[in-house]
């Protein structure tokens, strides 16, 4: 967790990402900012997330995103 | 059958008779008889294509579903004597099988579209090709009128396999009810382009009648009639004059036709819009909003995010997402991140899927470099304005109150205005050439005379006219101010009766009355029907 919540703070370091829990739907990650988390987060736990995966379900939270990783990384 | 004409009203009345008349369960096969009719009457040949689209991607679906279905059976059955590596193995195998039938679906009725839509384009590229090699052959334009809607239930089609094939939603089992969704006529002409998971459920559970659903629905349909035929077709006949006589009208007149196009391409496109949603509200059926008042924005990027609100999504889900997560992006993330640092390295892969997704969003609206180039320039300025963020960072905290204060606002929107109005101009020349010497004008010709000695009358508006947009457009920005809030209708349903009546049978006079329905010029063709 504190690796991503290193990687969301480097992109926007004003948000208080371990309680914000609308990212999308509050319009504070956009599509590029997205694409810059799925390169990052493929880096640095080295697992793939596809088109499939990028849903506002699993990019609201640090939480919602952690849960993605860990599910991508059973999946590896 | 245009949404504005006699034909379309007379059929929306028998639609809505027969549709609350016949049964709750079978009302979405009227829905389907009226798609189909109202299909055909935009010519019986164009059915085969939207067969064609509708069958092929039902089939792929039931296919790609039932392959997934399987896998998830073989896998569950041998759990404990497959090894991990094996699961991999077959996990891959069954992937490729279900990527296979989804990208020769996709090619199909991509290829359908580009064939119909883009094969003259091709023809007049590949002739200027052979011209510049010198050669003195050239190949014939073929003769291909373009099927309704194509560009639009095509991409919904698609929109649809793609979301089987990432198991967001089930395959329809009923053929009939896929070709309602793909074929269903208010949205078919020019959108918005639903989501199965949007649309399904609200269009196939019939709807019994609502009395407030039903006025509303009208009251949505004659604003947009409004917006169509009293402000876009009247303001029209200016930014032809204006376009099709470009030598005589430079400097400034471009500057006027730029912004009376901006005006035209809004009250036609959302008035379009108005009408499906409105004809669907009158139906029960919910379909999502397209636009929320997208020239309030403070910026290009955000007036994206309001303006054609379901073409964005589609090439943001659809386009742009995969093609930023595939591995040759990935690789590249890495490459240009080692090799040109971590700040510039690692935006190169976001700056060059965007860049597809533009150049395919350009060429989607119109077989023309013109709309490629359209797509370029919004491309690059988002980009210019995604790189220079962190000055914009820098200088509001310099000057942290500076937001806060509404004449900054207003020149934010004033901006982002001006810059859609700019972009505009590519789809008003025929080409790229004419564009630049048009927009060079307008910044270099400063003949602002024109706007007091009378030059604006031989435009083919008159005082009356001028009048009439003037009221128009206020009447529009006026009604965006009041969606911030409540919705404008449930406001005006809260009013006292006389009131209600006076303003909807004045709206209604209006059209009436001043909707321009003369010869000389198409006053039925909604603009964005060409795309």
């Amino acid at each position: 967790m504190e690796k991503l919540l290193e990687i969301l703070n480097n992109l926007h370091p004003d948000v208080d990402f371990l309680n914000q829990e609308k990212l999308i739907g509050d319009a504070i990650l956009d599509s590029f900012d997205i694409v810059t988390l799925v390169a990052e987060i493929g880096d640095t736990f080295d697992v793939t997330i596809s088109a499939k995966d990028i849903v506002p379900e699993n990019f609201n939270s640090a939480k919602s995103l952690y849960a993605l990783i860990q599910k991508l990384e059973e999946e590896n | 059958m245009l949404f504005a004409s006699y034909g379309f009203l007379a059929f929306l009345a028998v639609l809505f008779c027969v549709y609350y008349v016949v049964p709750i369960k079978f009302r979405w096969s009227v829905l389907l008889a009226a798609s189909y009719f109202f299909y055909c009457m935009s010519g019986i040949e164009n059915l085969a294509y939207i067969l064609v689209t509708t069958i092929t991607v039902y089939f792929a679906a039931i296919f790609i579903e039932r392959g997934m279905v399987e896998q998830k059976k073989y896998l569950s059955e041998h759990k404990k004597g497959m090894t991990k590596e094996d699961k991999k193995a077959y996990k891959e195998k069954q992937r490729r099988k279900h990527i296979c039938l989804l990208a020769a679906t996709l090619l199909l009725n991509i290829g359908i579209l580009a064939a119909v839509k883009y094969g003259n384009f091709f023809i007049a590229n590949f002739n200027t090709v052979l011209k510049i090699a010198g050669s003195g052959k050239r190949l014939s334009f073929v003769d291909v009128v373009l099927p309704m809607g194509i560009s639009f239930y095509t991409l919904q089609a698609i929109g649809y396999l793609i979301d089987i094939y990432r198991e967001t939603v089930s395959a329809e089992k009923n053929i009939f009810k896929l070709a309602l969704f793909i074929s269903f006529f208010p949205q078919v002409v020019q959108g918005p382009i639903s989501r199965f998971e949007d649309l399904s459920e609200t269009l196939y559970s019939g709807h019994s009648f609502n009395a407030r659903n039903f006025c509303h629905g009208l009251q949505r349909v004659l604003w947009g009639y409004f917006k169509k035929l009293v402000i876009a077709d009247r303001v029209m006949i200016a930014v032809n004059t204006i376009i099709q006589n470009s030598d005589n009208y430079r400097g400034v007149f471009c500057l006027i036709g730029m912004l009376f196009y901006t005006i035209e391409l809004y009250a036609d496109f959302t008035g379009g819009i108005d009408i499906t949603i409105g004809v669907a509200e009158a139906l029960g059926i919910r379909i999502r909003e397209n636009f929320i008042r997208p020239y309030f924005s403070k910026s290009l990027k955000e007036y994206w995010r309001r303006w054609h609100i379901s073409m964005c999504s589609w090439f943001r889900d659809y386009v742009f997402y995969p093609v930023s997560s595939s591995r040759l992006m990935r690789k590249l993330y890495k490459y240009a991140g080692s090799h040109m640092g971590d700040k510039l390295g690692r935006r190169i892969p976001v700056y060059v899927s965007s860049f597809i997704v533009w150049a395919a969003t350009g060429i989607w609206h119109g077989a023309s470099w013109n709309f490629v180039v359209w797509g370029i320039a919004n491309w690059f300025i988002l980009m210019v304005s995604e790189e220079l963020e962190p000055v914009y960072t820098r200088f509001h905290k310099c000057f942290p109150n500076l937001k806060k204060r509404k004449a900054y606002l207003l020149f934010e929107t004033g901006r982002t205005f001006a810059l859609v109005c700019c972009l505009n101009l590519f789809d008003c020349y025929d080409n790229i050439a004419d564009t630049f010497r048009m927009l060079g004008s307008a910044l270099t010709v400063h003949n602002w005379h024109i706007i007091w000695d009378g030059s604006l009358a031989g435009l083919g508006l008159s005082v009356y006219d001028y009048a009439v947009l003037f009221v128009g457009v206020a009447l529009m920005v006026i009604v965006s101010l009041v969606q911030r809030g409540a919705g404008v209708r449930e406001r005006i349903s809260q009013m006292p009766y006389a009131v209600r009546f006076a303003l909807w049978y004045g709206l209604f006079l209006a059209v009436l009355i001043m909707g321009e329905y003369g010869i000389g010029y198409d006053a039925s063709q909604f603009i964005y029907n060409r795309f």
